[in-house]
């Protein structure tokens, strides 16, 4: 029944794909959003051998304890967050059947699961001067040899809390920001890369 | 009019094929690219382009750059003018216009002129002495004092350039690309760490490029050039020409303006960024800012035609220009003497005056070699001329130096260069916490103890020896790089400069007058804000002898030059009136910024749409397409009401009211901050946090509950509800979300690590509407099919999970309004759909969408607080008359401070209802209540919290906190206002269905 309703991006009045271009240019920087998927936090003793050999079991990836850097099995990705809280990324149909598993595998133990799919909106930023778009904004330094890859981070974008994670070398960033935030992270982000050519994409 | 041409035929870092045209005063003159607007005029035989701050003397160009305190001048006009500009660091491009200030009509006639002939009677401290009385006058007198002592004008219309901003990161961060930051530079990179350059010209080289040294035997500049073009190489070193260094904080803090476009043609700006404020973080900073060159102090030495020697030499080198025909280089010390013989072969007629009377051979060889006269141990009384110079008087000076023998000798010329030494920048190091040390020799302050991973090199570390100020930055920068773990075997040669041996510099604050009782009246310190050694004595005689007084009495170095050339000089001065040693003396603080800052850049993009963030609800489109008025809560964007055609707020607020309680109303709850609390501890967690107790309430139900702060006060209030045994979802005030999140956070992690719990932000994860009103539960039921409506099935503070719609979704039966209400979320991807297909389902039953204000009509006729209005931080629960919220039987958050012998007072304000004499007086938000009106001051016992008029009641009603209120009901009071007193009684607070009786229907 709730294919009836469509579920509508933060960004769905801003009309993207229709300003999409459909010229792969060169444009120094290319934005798009993530298309919608599962986002659950999960909080758990990231040290506890039950906590990891459960979440591990589920996911298939162990809870990653370096901080600042996530871990990425197929479609599944789970990024650090603190000590104890991860950020589990599916793939929207599978959201409710992973949360549901690890709720399960977890009874007992001292953990939480909570779905924050429809609070967050994904932005997706990459091109040769994603760094200098996001150094507008971001005190982090991004700079490969201070991050990289496989690496994230909460920090704010501009006057948005935002969490940052660079998915690829290409380099690639994803940026989470709060749903009610993410009207002003793209025009942020549009305003930022203007200099840069930036370029509008479909949605995957 | 005829323009005398001052430029050389050959030489100079100017482009020659590019003619330049710009305008200064309205007339149109040309230039070169390459010129700054100083060296252009120059060329063109412009002396005089300012007139003074206080005197409206005439005054010329002193520097060739940032320290320049008398070429300030207005670029454009209108909403892109810009005052003040230096301009020996203004490139001209075609299109340029600008214009001299601080004088009227014009520089060369200007009216008031008239106060350099008054001058003995503007004194030091003259406007706080004059216009200090009457006090209430000052208002006028400052009209008129800033209209007569201005600088430019401010820009008249918003500005249409861009502005941003950028954080930078990188180990070693070299402030100043001359000779030894270049070398600095270029030892750190090429040890591969990351470095960025920052300089303040156009182009790397510094001073050098305005000299004739040579380096490795050829000229500077190829050296420069060579220098340059490796470090460009270097993938992670990074140049930024026209970019100034304007603070420097902690931890390595380092803000720089980058001006990019205000070196072009207007028409070649557009859409580009104009200026960018770059944040650097450096593991290790190298400070390789210079040295500025110091002005003698004699005088008339403010006349067009006065400059610093190191600045005549650099419009020479530098730009090509002729600064005059005849020049009289007058200095204590060697720097000025390549000045001097560049001047000469440029074809100047050059005279020295040496206050020393020792001198090299040498420099006595060169001057003899070109003909120029040396006057050794002379100084120059005065500078002849008004509105430029035309000579000079000189005398041979006794050996004290305190006066003069034999008769004075008059030398005609039309420049005079000045060397009084050199003044390291130390701004910059003094910004950053380090102590600064005087150098009694060179009286000079030097860095002293470094208080962060810093280096000072070259010039401003006070060498002024080339090969020794590159052997300090090629250490530096090996320093810096390898404390970031960058290091390299081996190094590079330095290059082959020559050294010349020096003979002292001969310490000379100020050249005494002609005749010993003569006042030093004419002898300007700080040309920018024309204070003169005469107003430093009168300062020091005066009792102000603190430097710092000194400064603010005299204003002495509080232009927008922050006295860069003039501040030595007046504390030496004071140090001598005083009889006190200079370094005891010491410096005024150092401040950010380096030199004047646009708002634009510090404002960056936080402009216009991008100034903060607009929080909208999954519903804000339908919301704006309804024609809903907006209230600001927070960031958010809540509708305040939905005004139908030709509607008043009154009626549309007395409309949504009535439909509340008649009929339905629906309002987007989406804002309500919200938090996920899982966790075997969660229970007792809430015991602590709320006032009331949580362990007894069951999965499927949800309770009220109010937090304080540990002084006892209400912060917050909202519904929790009980999700499963570990699991609850607390409700926030939408403004408060994120503090409430935070407060539980600092409590879990610094107070009660124990306690096994995790909080989640949710807030933004789903869509809340609230329908509220007698015809709620059936719209409702035409909606859901699994989720049992009945009274009984369903009670008044349950929730159920279900789907609305067709959407997954928890409704819960909390009220805010007081009527039977159903809050329904789903998750916020959904919520328009959930909203709309309310709306359509509630027409039959004329569903009214109702904003905040009616929400807080509605609640106000409840008598239901609103924390942060009704409350203030003052408030406790039981001023509240929430004794029943309060539980005795557990600890929480400010219990013990709801003990305190104040916050049992029978007198502490309390939470009242008023009720006003007439109905349709609605009370202000925020008015005094008093007993009765008397002669002022009158005692005030309270004042109105919340208030409205309330279309169920037919009745203005108000809360408000009245001192001992609750012992007060059926009392009269006033509310007096400007015009008018209302008249009101206190009641209990809540006015409609006081037993709460249809909430649980």
């Amino acid at each position: 029944m709730t294919e009836r309703y469509q579920r509508r991006s933060a960004l769905a009045h801003l009309g993207l794909e229709a300003r999409a271009s459909v010229v792969a240019g060169e444009g120094g920087v290319t934005l798009r959003e993530a298309p919608m998927r599962g986002l659950l936090v999960l909080r758990g003793d990231g040290g506890g051998k039950a906590f990891r050999s459960e979440v591990t079991a589920v996911l298939g990836i162990e809870p990653v304890v370096e901080p600042l850097t996530a871990a990425r099995r197929r479609d599944l990705s789970i990024l650090w967050l603190g000590p104890d809280e991860w950020l589990v990324i599916t793939p929207d149909r599978r959201r409710a059947r992973i949360e549901r598993m690890l709720r399960d595998a977890l009874v007992g133990q001292h953990a939480a699961v909570t779905d924050v799919s429809h609070g967050r909106t994904v932005l997706v930023l990459s091109g040769p001067d994603v760094l200098a778009v996001l150094a507008k904004g971001c005190s982090l330094d991004l700079h490969p040899r201070m991050f990289g890859p496989g690496r994230c981070a909460q920090s704010r974008l501009a006057k948005c809390q935002a969490l940052i994670h660079q998915t690829t070398d290409a380099p690639e960033f994803e940026i989470h920001v709060p749903r009610s935030f993410a009207q002003y992270a793209w025009m942020w982000l549009e305003d930022a890369g203007q200099e840069f050519d930036l370029r509008i994409a479909p949605a995957e | 009019m005829t323009r005398a041409d001052f430029r050389l035929s050959v030489g100079g870092r100017i482009d020659r094929d590019r003619l330049v045209g710009f305008s200064f005063d309205g007339e149109r003159y040309s230039g070169f690219a390459g010129d700054t607007l100083a060296s252009a005029l120059l060329a063109n035989g412009v002396r005089l382009v300012g007139r003074s701050f206080k005197y409206h003397r005439p005054r010329g160009v002193v520097t060739d750059g940032v320290e320049e305190p008398n070429a300030l001048v207005q670029l454009g006009a209108g909403a892109i003018g810009e005052p003040n500009a230096r301009a020996t660091q203004v490139e001209i491009h075609d299109g340029l216009t600008a214009a001299s200030q601080n004088r009227w009509p014009n520089v060369r006639f200007d009216v008031g002129a008239v106060n350099g002939h008054l001058s003995a009677l503007l004194p030091a401290g003259f406007y706080y002495k004059t216009f200090m009385w009457p006090g209430k006058w000052w208002m006028k007198y400052e009209y008129f004092i800033r209209r007569a002592a201005g600088l430019g004008r401010a820009p008249t219309g918003p500005d249409p350039e861009i502005y941003d901003k950028s954080w930078a990161h990188c180990d070693v961060l070299v402030v100043g690309a001359g000779p030894t930051g270049l070398t600095a530079a270029h030892a750190a990179g090429r040890t591969g760490a990351r470095v960025l350059v920052v300089d303040e010209r156009p182009e790397p080289g510094g001073h050098l490029l305005g000299t004739r040294r040579t380096i490795n035997d050829a000229p500077a500049g190829e050296w420069v050039s060579a220098m340059v073009s490796e470090l460009a190489d270097m993938d992670e070193v990074r140049i930024l020409s026209r970019a100034t260094a304007l603070g420097y904080y902690d931890h390595n803090s380092l803000t720089v303006l980058e001006r990019r476009t205000d070196h072009l043609p207007y028409g070649e700006r557009g859409g580009r960024v104009r200026q960018r404020l770059w944040k650097v973080r450096a593991k290790q900073v190298v400070l390789a800012t210079g040295a500025h060159e110091r002005p003698l102090v004699f005088r008339n030495n403010d006349r067009p035609g006065v400059m610093l020697a190191s600045a005549a030499q650099s419009y020479v080198n530098r730009y090509a220009v002729r600064p005059g025909t005849a020049a009289v280089v007058f200095t204590n010390n060697d720097s000025a003497y390549d000045p001097a013989l560049d001047l000469a072969d440029a074809g100047l007629r050059v005279t020295v005056v040496d206050v020393r009377t020792e001198l090299s051979d040498l420099r006595r060889a060169q001057l003899r070699r070109r003909g120029i006269e040396l006057l050794a141990g002379h100084a120059i009384i005065s500078v002849r001329g008004a509105k430029a110079v035309t000579g000079v008087s000189v005398a041979s000076l006794t050996a004290a130096a305190t006066g003069y023998t034999g008769t004075s000798r008059r030398i005609r010329c039309d420049l005079v260069c000045m060397s009084g030494g050199w003044n390291p920048a130390i701004h910059l190091f003094s910004q950053s916490g380090g102590r600064l040390a005087f150098d009694e020799a060179r009286g000079v302050f030097v860095p002293g103890e470094v208080r962060q991973a810093q280096f000072s090199v070259g010039g401003c570390n006070g060498t002024g020896v080339l090969a020794f100020a590159l052997s300090e930055g090629r250490e530096a920068g090996k320093s810096a790089a390898a404390a970031c773990g960058f290091r390299m075997r081996g190094g590079t040669a330095l290059p082959r400069v020559d050294v010349v041996e020096e003979v002292p510099i001969r310490l000379f604050w100020t050249v005494p007058p002609r005749h010993p009782d003569r006042r030093l009246d004419k002898h300007f310190v700080d040309f920018q804000n024309d204070v003169t050694a005469a107003d430093i004595a009168l300062a020091a005689r005066e009792g102000y002898r603190s430097v710092e007084h000194l400064k603010r009495y005299t204003t002495t170095g509080m232009g927008t030059d922050q006295g860069k050339t003039s501040n030595v000089n007046a504390l030496a001065i004071l140090s001598e009136t005083l009889g006190a040693d200079i370094a005891a003396t010491g410096t005024t603080t150092f401040r950010p910024p380096y030199t004047p800052v646009t708002f634009g850049a510090l404002a960056g993009r936080d402009v216009g749409e991008l100034s903060d963030p607009v929080r909208t609800t999954p519903m804000h489109r339908w919301h704006v397409q309804q024609g809903a008025t907006f209230e600001d809560v927070g960031q958010w964007k809540r509708p305040w009401y939905y005004p139908r055609d030709g509607e008043s707020m009154r009626e549309a607020v007395d409309r949504e009211c009535l439909a509340a309680r008649n009929a339905v109303g629906i309002l987007d709850a989406s804002t309500l901050g919200k938090i996920d609390v899982q966790g075997p501890d969660a229970a007792e967690f809430l015991d602590r946090i709320y006032t009331n107790g949580w362990k007894r309430l069951e999965v499927g139900r949800c309770r009220y509950g109010l937090m304080c702060t540990e002084d006892g006060m209400v912060f917050d209030d909202g519904v929790t509800l009980r999700l499963g045994d570990h699991h609850y979802l607390v409700h926030t005030t939408s403004g408060n979300a994120a503090r409430v999140l935070g407060w539980m956070e600092e409590w879990l992690q610094t107070e009660w690590p124990e306690l096994r719990v995790y909080c989640t932000s949710v807030t933004e994860q789903t869509a809340t509407a609230s329908i509220s009103g007698p015809f709620a539960r059936r719209l409702l039921a035409a909606l859901t099919t699994d989720i049992d409506l009945d009274r009984d099935a369903f009670p008044f503070m349950h929730w159920r999970d279900g789907h609305v719609a067709g959407l997954p979704a928890r409704v819960a039966r909390v009220s805010f309004t007081g009527e039977s209400s159903f809050e329904v979320s789903v998750p916020a991807g959904y919520g328009l759909s959930l909203w709309t297909a309310l709306m359509h389902a509630g027409q039959r039953y004329g569903i009214t969408p109702y904003g905040t204000e009616a929400m807080h009509v509605l609640r106000a006729e409840r008598g239901f607080i609103i924390a942060g209005q009704d409350t203030d931080g003052t408030v406790t629960p039981i001023d509240l008359g929430m004794e029943w919220i309060v539980s005795r039987r557990k600890d929480f958050i400010g219990r013990r401070s709801l003990d305190r012998a104040d916050t049992v007072r029978d007198d502490r304000k309390q939470l009242v209802g008023l009720l006003t004499e007439r109905s349709e007086d609605v009370l202000p938000e925020g008015g005094q209540i008093v007993e009765r009106v008397t002669a002022l001051p009158m005692r005030m016992i309270g004042h109105v919290t919340s208030s409205y008029y309330s279309a169920n009641l037919g009745h203005s009603i108000a809360l408000a906190l009245v001192r001992g209120g609750r012992s007060r009901h059926g009392e009269q009071v006033m509310v007096p206002l400007e015009r008018s007193v209302m008249s009101a009684r206190i009641t209990e607070p809540g006015f409609f269905d006081p037993e709460g009786a249809r909430a649980h229907d």
